[in-house]
């Protein structure tokens, strides 16, 4: 008996933290591979529309076209919406081309299945939009997607 | 010399170098999941055949100037009145489909002037090259809502016994068919198709005008 209590005596041993660290890098490594960094700056303006009744974009299988006003560090471009493909200004007459150079570098099983992503600025004028979707449809990608901000349905 | 145990390194500001690495890029990860609305544009057709002729009552104009306005069927309407609009012109029922069927399902009022047949009713929209792309998205929501809206009714009508705690029956299937993309439900696709045939959308978009 007077042996337990000898025990209950002593200090409390300190909770070890040793481990705190390993869990905290856990958590660092999701974070880490879990963050996209964004693989082209925008050099346009991008406020997008908002809409209620969005569908989920499946990632693998879209181009993205950008659309909009340039930003003020590209005054230089003028005040007229551009479009912008990857890292470049590009002009109506480009978005054909510039469509097939995007599904030529995608995975194969899904060329046949591209979506086109359009993000534009929500202050550029429709008729460039009409444009490009004119286009879109001389390169024969008819599946558009106008990505938009979910709003709360009414 | 005495030998003397190598002083232990303090591990403890350890998780303090952890915690800070983790906060920043807690702070800088942004889990972007685009999310838009999907449409398909008509393929380019170079064939000359007449195209067929629409009667008017089976035609749902919608125009935006550049303004920013709306006139739905000639006459000037607010945005928040598209989607009834378009339910009740899709919705109405009035004749019969091609194939001569009557729309058994529709719970229009049957107006003689309004479209025959969801089949035959066409939305057709036409905007200025100055309209801004806010407003065009705002009436493209609207008009694909109306669709979805009635989408759903014929959703719950028929497979409501299949998703008896579903709010929405036909999200419930599309969500349920985006989760076994990998394998594929042949009972469930038919029964999206057949909804979908239900109500087919028919939107068209006419190009602006060059100005």
């Amino acid at each position: 008996m007077s042996k337990f209590r000898k025990k209950e005596k002593g200090e409390l041993p300190a909770i070890s933290t040793a481990s705190l660290p390993d869990i905290v890098f856990m958590l660092l490594f999701f974070f880490m591979v879990a963050t996209v960094m964004r693989d082209s700056s925008l050099m346009i303006e991008n406020r997008l529309p908002s809409a209620d009744q969005v569908e989920k974009l499946k990632k693998d299988r879209t181009i993205f076209i950008y659309a909009g006003k340039p930003s003020s560090q590209y005054k230089q471009f003028g005040e007229e919406p551009r479009i912008q493909f990857n890292d470049a200004f590009i002009t109506v007459e480009d978005v054909q081309s510039s469509v097939y150079q995007g599904i030529s570098e995608m995975n194969e099983e899904l060329q046949s299945k591209v979506v086109i992503g359009l993000k534009v600025d929500k202050e550029t004028n429709a008729g460039l939009v009409s444009d490009i979707k004119q286009e879109l449809r001389k390169a024969n990608a008819l599946k558009v997607m106008y990505i938009a901000n979910t709003k709360a349905p009414q | 010399m005495a030998k003397r145990a190598a002083p232990e390194v303090n591990a403890g500001s350890m998780a303090d170098i952890a915690f800070l690495l983790l906060i920043f890029f807690l702070v800088t990860t942004t889990i972007e999941k685009d999310k838009g609305l999907l449409r398909s544009l008509p393929p380019i057709d170079d064939t000359q055949v007449e195209p067929p002729i629409i009667r008017q009552k089976n035609l749902f104009t919608v125009n935006i100037n550049r303004n920013n306005q709306l006139l739905v069927e000639e006459e000037e309407m607010p945005i928040s009145e598209l989607r009834q609009a378009a339910i009740d012109f899709l919705d109405n029922g009035g004749g019969t489909n091609p194939a001569g069927e009557s729309c058994d399902y529709c719970k229009g009022k049957r107006l003689e002037e309004s479209s025959d047949h969801p089949d035959k009713a066409i939305i057709s929209m036409k905007h200025d090259r100055e309209t801004s792309y806010e407003k065009y998205m705002d009436v493209q929501n609207e008009l694909v809502a109306a669709y979805n809206f009635l989408r759903e009714r014929e959703a719950e009508r028929l497979y409501k016994k299949y998703y008896p705690n579903a709010d929405n029956v036909y999200a419930a299937m599309l969500e349920e068919k985006e989760k076994n993309q990998f394998s594929k439900d042949e009972v469930l696709n038919e029964r999206i198709e057949t909804i979908k045939k239900l109500f087919p959308m028919k939107l068209s978009e006419a190009e602006p005008d060059k100005s």
